[in-house]
């Protein structure tokens, strides 16, 4: 809502100095979102005057028509002689008044006015349009005033040039605060003066000889006023004051008709529809639309309309959208000016609607139809039904002095019983809410002050106004009370919290997750989680891979992403690739989030209801419906692991480093991580680990299939890492301390032979269980393969380290040991000591 | 040794006689001194120490000596060769610190070389930034709660007072994800704030609960420079009997003092939410400009584009209707609760002037705000 401050000062009775962002500042204070304070005017500099064209002479030879004009400017430019002006425009006649910056002015730009030649003439000054003003977009050329004005009048006051405007955020709650009565209601309360309402107006009592219009759905609609003025001068315009006010608001100056309806809607908040009464065809009949119907409303475009519908018909059918829009077949006809007979032709005789139509429906019709008007806005947020009749009244009242009409004694008013609302309220339920001391006398003020009627004394029972259809309960009295006492001077107190259990495990654990892997060299991203089909194509996924199956969005940003993620690894791949694009080389980046799987068979989540706790069951059943949201990490890695440098070559990333990510999250969780050789999409399948946790697969991890890196223009070599959280994840868990032996360590070492095919991890087992509880550790120091080791075969190297808890170990100990892991290890692997 | 020789006149042997030992003795001493470095050193030690050396020599005839005269001969010997050991001690001594000044100055390195052989990681910001709200919440006593991103709609809007043609749903763009019918009435959002975390939260046990929840919500904004359709708010929520208005201005008085700093000015300006009733917008006083932009064109702020507040979030009084939807008696209990966009306090708190840096995971971005904020 722009709120021009000129307009407001005419309903409160402000202070003379008090700026916009004053007044800005004690609207805040009570609750209106006032975005910015508008400066109009500030950038314009006179002189600027009314002008008289005196003589146009049209220059041929140019691109676009050019006039030479002389115009009378009064004693503006000191010599009472015309003044020399080059024009572009052409919607002007010699005789018509017009809007003249003279040299030494300067208009929005800035663009100082100096005389100048152009054209092969003098131009000194300037005949000004609209839009060079700052009055508004249009561009219909050059300001053609009424011939009433005098030349050289000042125009910078003439055309209200300098204002301020406050650009209002209106809440939903607040639909009254689309007016500039709801407006000014609360300056008036923000500085405790009284308020100039303009809805109290005297209108003549409904009567039975207005024009007829039937309801046939009370509840729709359950308040229809009309009046008629006859005898409208089609060719009558809006006059200056009213365009202003209209430009200032945000609202196109159209036509007389139109203003009018527009204007009394931001005056009362009322959104009125005007009908060509030589148009409408019978009675004025609202009704639900029946399927199948249609309308053509004033944008032009052919609506289907759904039974919900609420509709405002003649004897032809639908000639308007209640509450939304009105329909083309009855519309106020644009006056059409004949230039040979001078005649205006037009509407003369007009229908006034102003009506209260039920939220809901009009809300429901405004989203179906993706039309949010002005009526609709307001409708939605709730109108006061009271003002209908003022509101009439006033548009009325206007026609007739702007357009000479004629008002028709007929007045419909058409009621539904309305009943009357209270609100029973404890008068101490505002201290006990805001923490504060009012008292019983505060409280009663303050909801008088907002409009309400309000009787009792320790129990208040309330009637809201009826321009307040959001105060319903208790507490939106109680908001009332404390917003204009002050949220501000509410005293600050700390409440007394019991003792904090805080962070859970899990939550200690996701945290221990991030710092583990920064602290390796993983620097975190955030991905947005959607994604399309050729992520997962991508990916290598096979048609089936249950990867596919995807939670899908109605409501896309990017419809080639219409799906959630399954797997983090499309985002963090691409924002690798990203970092690349940029010149970022060297990457190690990880990522936590969900992923998001939908259940086996997805179902409805139910409508559960708000009155009352929902049963377990029927939240068991919420729950039951939304997809299962695993917390995943994954890690991606190219370039260098470790750089290269004066220091000595560094490493390349891969496969094992993706593995070791897992390694680093499960000792994060305390857990044993058992790797395993897989094959499993998006990895190469010679160089993809499974890992698992127990018996349970948890993740994968490995370098890239080179067919993916192809696909997703990834560098080679590109390795990932994906692991479940939740299932590393061990509640309860606690590391006991080990015994630490103080003797001696026995360190043997040990080469093997074994066939290229055999796993590591199963050499180490063997090893392991065959050197029983002697052996303090085992490391692979070195792998070949090669002629050394034979065809086909792999040489292992371990350093093997012996101690016992109780003695020093005998070298025939160590040895004896050493040689019961290779013993086993031969058994399980085949494996052969080397140079044996 | 060579055999005792009863016959022999120790006066006699001459290299016993003082004169002799003495000499050898001398020898020893500028020997060792004339060393100039450890290698020299160590050859006039076997020449002087040895079993060789005069003095070594001289020791083997006092064997022979008659008793009488062995404790002079002893003595004798014994006084030089203590004499020459402690020479030789001390100008060890003395080369082994020249030696070893010499090779810490030879072994000297720049230590100005630049190094990063292990490569720094980096948890983003908004991560910890999380963490740091979530450990004053917890340090208050609260528990950190979180829920679901894909969330039924009952628990994102009708719980929380928003029915289904409220005018805040529709102002919210919502993502609705798919029913099984192809249609948009799954009854399933992405969710559009945290806040049906609170009604689990109420929903999962009886008051007292203070609870902060962190959390990635969706709205359907395009990506730019102040907007991103992913986004995070921290939410708070109490509920305990006796709770007010009041209470939570103390609260995000305590949490903005922690997060921002102290001695800034708090604006409370009444607002419009649904599940709160009274409702508010927090402001903050710019806590760079602290307002002195304001109708100032020679001192814009860029933090607060010269409006002299920051928009901290949105709070307010629990409306008893949401109490009720999750099961507690309003009558008994009351409560409030306030949300915050972490994006926005990263921006003001850190200056960062786009959103899309945030977002599209730049090592350069991330790096330098390490592992915590």
């Amino acid at each position: 809502m722009r709120v021009p401050l000129s307009w407001l000062r005419e309903y409160v009775d402000l202070p003379a100095g008090e700026t916009g962002r004053d007044v800005a500042a004690r609207l805040v204070r009570a609750g209106l979102e006032v975005e910015t304070v508008e400066q109009l005017g500030t950038d314009i500099k006179g002189p600027l005057v009314v002008g008289e064209v005196l003589s146009i002479e049209e220059l041929p030879g140019f691109k676009k028509p050019i006039r030479h004009c002389f115009v009378n400017v009064g004693n503006a430019n000191g010599t009472g002689e015309p003044q020399e002006i080059v024009c572009g425009a052409t919607n002007f006649r010699v005789g018509d008044k017009v809007v003249v910056i003279l040299p030494g002015g300067v208009l929005p730009g800035p663009f100082p006015i100096s005389a100048r030649q152009t054209y092969g003439r003098t131009s000194a000054g300037m005949i000004c349009s609209a839009r060079e003003l700052g009055m508004g977009d249009d561009h219909n050329g050059i300001i053609v005033l009424p011939p009433e004005f005098e030349a050289g009048t000042d125009a910078i006051e003439l055309l209200q040039l300098v204002d301020e405007v406050l650009d209002i955020a209106v809440t939903p709650d607040r639909g009254y605060c689309l007016s500039m009565r709801g407006v000014a209601r609360e300056a008036a309360a923000a500085y405790g003066l009284p308020l100039a309402d303009p809805a109290l107006l005297d209108v003549p009592p409904a009567n039975s000889y207005g024009y007829l219009v039937k309801v046939a759905d009370p509840v729709g609609c359950d308040r229809f006023v009309a009046r008629t003025v006859t005898g409208v001068n089609p060719a009558a315009q809006s006059p200056i004051w009213l365009q202003r006010r209209l430009q200032k608001s945000g609202i196109r100056p159209i036509s007389l008709a139109v203003d009018i309806t527009n204007y009394v809607m931001l005056e009362v908040g009322q959104p009125l529809h005007a009908y060509d009464r030589e148009r409408v065809d019978g009675p004025i009949q609202v009704r639900r639309a029946a399927d199948g119907e249609t309308l053509t409303t004033l944008d032009g475009v052919k609506r289907k309309l759904s039974a919900e519908d609420l509709l405002i018909c003649d004897n032809s059918g639908p000639i308007g959208l209640a509450g939304v829009m009105g329909g083309a077949t009855t519309e106020i006809l644009e006056p059409v000016y004949d230039p040979e007979t001078g005649v205006v032709t037009g509407s003369t005789e007009i229908i006034i609607e102003a009506a209260h139509f039920e939220p809901v429906a009009i809300a429901r019709s405004a989203k179906r139809h993706k039309l949010p008007s002005e009526a609709s806005k307001r409708f939605e947020r709730g109108v006061d039904p009271e003002a209908t009749r003022a509101a009439a009244q006033r548009a009325v009242d206007l026609l007739v002095l702007i357009a000479g009409g004629t008002a028709e004694a007929g007045v419909t008013d058409i009621a539904a019983p309305r009943p009357v609302r209270t609100i029973t309220i404890d008068a101490g339920l505002p201290d006990r809410v805001a923490g504060a001391e009012y008292g019983r006398e505060t409280v009663t003020r303050r909801l008088q002050e907002v409009g309400c009627g309000v009787v009792g004394a320790d129990v208040l029972e309330v009637t809201p106004p009826s321009w307040r259809p959001d105060l319903t309960d208790p507490y939106d009295l109680v908001e009332e009370v404390v917003r204009l006492e002050g949220y501000d001077n509410v005293p600050a107190r700390m409440p007394i919290t019991p003792p904090g259990r805080g962070l859970s495990e899990a939550q200690r654990f996701h945290r221990r997750v991030g710092v583990a892997l920064a602290g390796a060299g993983y620097v975190e991203i955030n991905a947005y989680p959607f994604v399309g089909e050729a992520a997962f194509d991508g990916l290598g996924l096979d048609a089936d891979d249950a990867r596919r199956r995807t939670v899908k969005l109605v409501n896309p940003l990017n419809d080639a992403e219409p799906a959630l993620r399954t797997t983090l690894l499309p985002g963090l791949l691409g924002a690798l690739r990203r970092n690349v694009g940029r010149g970022n080389t060297d990457l190690a980046l990880f990522e936590t989030g969900t992923v998001f799987l939908p259940k086996a068979e997805p179902k409805v989540a139910p409508r559960l209801p708000v009155d009352r706790r929902p049963t377990e069951e029927q939240l068991a059943e919420l729950d039951a419906a939304l997809p299962d949201q695993p917390r995943r990490v994954a890690v991606a890695l190219t370039g260098e692991r470790l750089p290269s440098g004066w220091w000595g070559k560094g490493a390349p990333s891969g496969w094992a480093d993706a593995i070791e990510a897992a390694r680093t999250v499960a000792a994060a969780a305390g857990v044993e991580l058992t790797v395993r050789q897989a094959q499993y999409a998006p990895w190469h399948p010679g160089r993809c680990a499974e890992l698992l946790v127990g018996d349970e697969v948890v993740g994968h991890a490995g370098e890239l299939h080179p067919r993916v890196i192809k696909a997703l223009h990834l560098p080679e070599r590109t390795s990932a890492m994906e692991i479940d959280l939740d299932l590393v994840f061990e509640d309860g868990r606690r590391v006991s301390g080990p015994p630490v032996s103080a003797y001696p360590v026995a360190t043997q070492d040990v080469a093997l032979i074994v066939d290229a095919g055999v796993h590591a991890a199963d050499v180490e087992a063997a090893l392991r269980e065959g050197a029983g509880e002697l052996l303090e550790s085992l490391r692979l120091f070195d792998v070949f393969t090669g002629e050394q080791a034979g065809e086909g075969k792999k040489s292992l190297a371990y350093t093997l380290r012996f101690r016992a808890a109780d003695r020093t170990l005998t070298a025939d100990e160590a040895s004896a040991a050493r040689e019961s892991a290779v013993a086993v290890a031969a058994e399980r692997t085949g494996a052969v000591l080397r140079g044996a | 040794m060579s055999a005792p020789n009863k016959s022999y006149d120790p006066v006699e042997v001459e290299a016993l006689k003082p004169e002799v030992v003495e000499q050898a003795r001398d020898g020893a001493i500028a020997a060792f001194a004339a060393a100039a470095d450890l290698d020299e050193l160590k050859q006039a030690k076997v020449a002087h120490t040895g079993d060789r050396s005069p003095l070594s020599l001289a020791n083997r005839e006092i064997g022979a000596l008659p008793p009488q005269a062995k404790a002079a001969a002893g003595k004798l010997i014994g006084q030089a060769r203590g004499a020459v050991n402690q020479a030789l001690a001390k100008r060890q001594a003395e080369l082994e610190a020249e030696r070893d000044a010499r090779v810490l100055v030879e072994e000297a390195v720049d230590v100005t070389l630049p190094y990063g052989r292990v490569p720094r990681g980096a948890r983003h910001p908004l991560t910890t930034l999380a963490e740091r709200i979530e450990d004053t919440f917890v340090a208050m006593g609260y528990q950190v709660a979180s829920g679901p991103e894909v969330e039924a709609e009952w628990l994102n809007f009708d719980a929380l007072n928003l029915h289904a043609d409220h005018p805040a749903r529709s102002m919210q763009d919502t993502f609705f994800v798919e029913a099984p019918d192809g249609t948009a009435d799954s009854g399933i959002v992405l969710r559009t704030q945290t806040s049906p975390v609170q009604i689990r939260a109420m929903l999962a046990g009886e008051p007292p609960l203070y609870a902060v929840s962190p959390g990635r919500v969706y709205r359907t904004d395009e990506l730019d420079a102040t907007h991103t359709p992913v986004f995070r708010q921290v939410e708070a929520i109490a509920v305990d009997e006796g709770l007010t208005f009041g209470h939570l201005k103390g609260t995000i008085e305590v949490l903005v003092e922690k997060l921002i700093g102290g001695g800034l000015e708090l604006r409370w300006r009444p607002s419009y939410f649904p599940f709160t009733e009274p409702s508010a917008e927090i402001d903050l006083q710019c806590f760079v400009c602290r307002g002195a932009s304001v109708g100032n064109p020679d001192r814009p702020c860029r933090t607060c584009s010269s409006e002299g507040w920051i928009e901290l979030g949105g709070c307010g009084v629990v409306n008893p209707r949401v109490l009720v939807a999750a099961g507690i008696d309003p009558n008994r209990y009351s409560g409030f609760a306030f949300g915050l966009g972490l994006e926005r306090i990263l921006m003001n708190r850190h200056n960062v002037a786009d959103m899309r840096d945030m977002v599209e995971g730049d090592v350069r971005f991330t790096l330098p705000f390490g592992m915590e904020i």
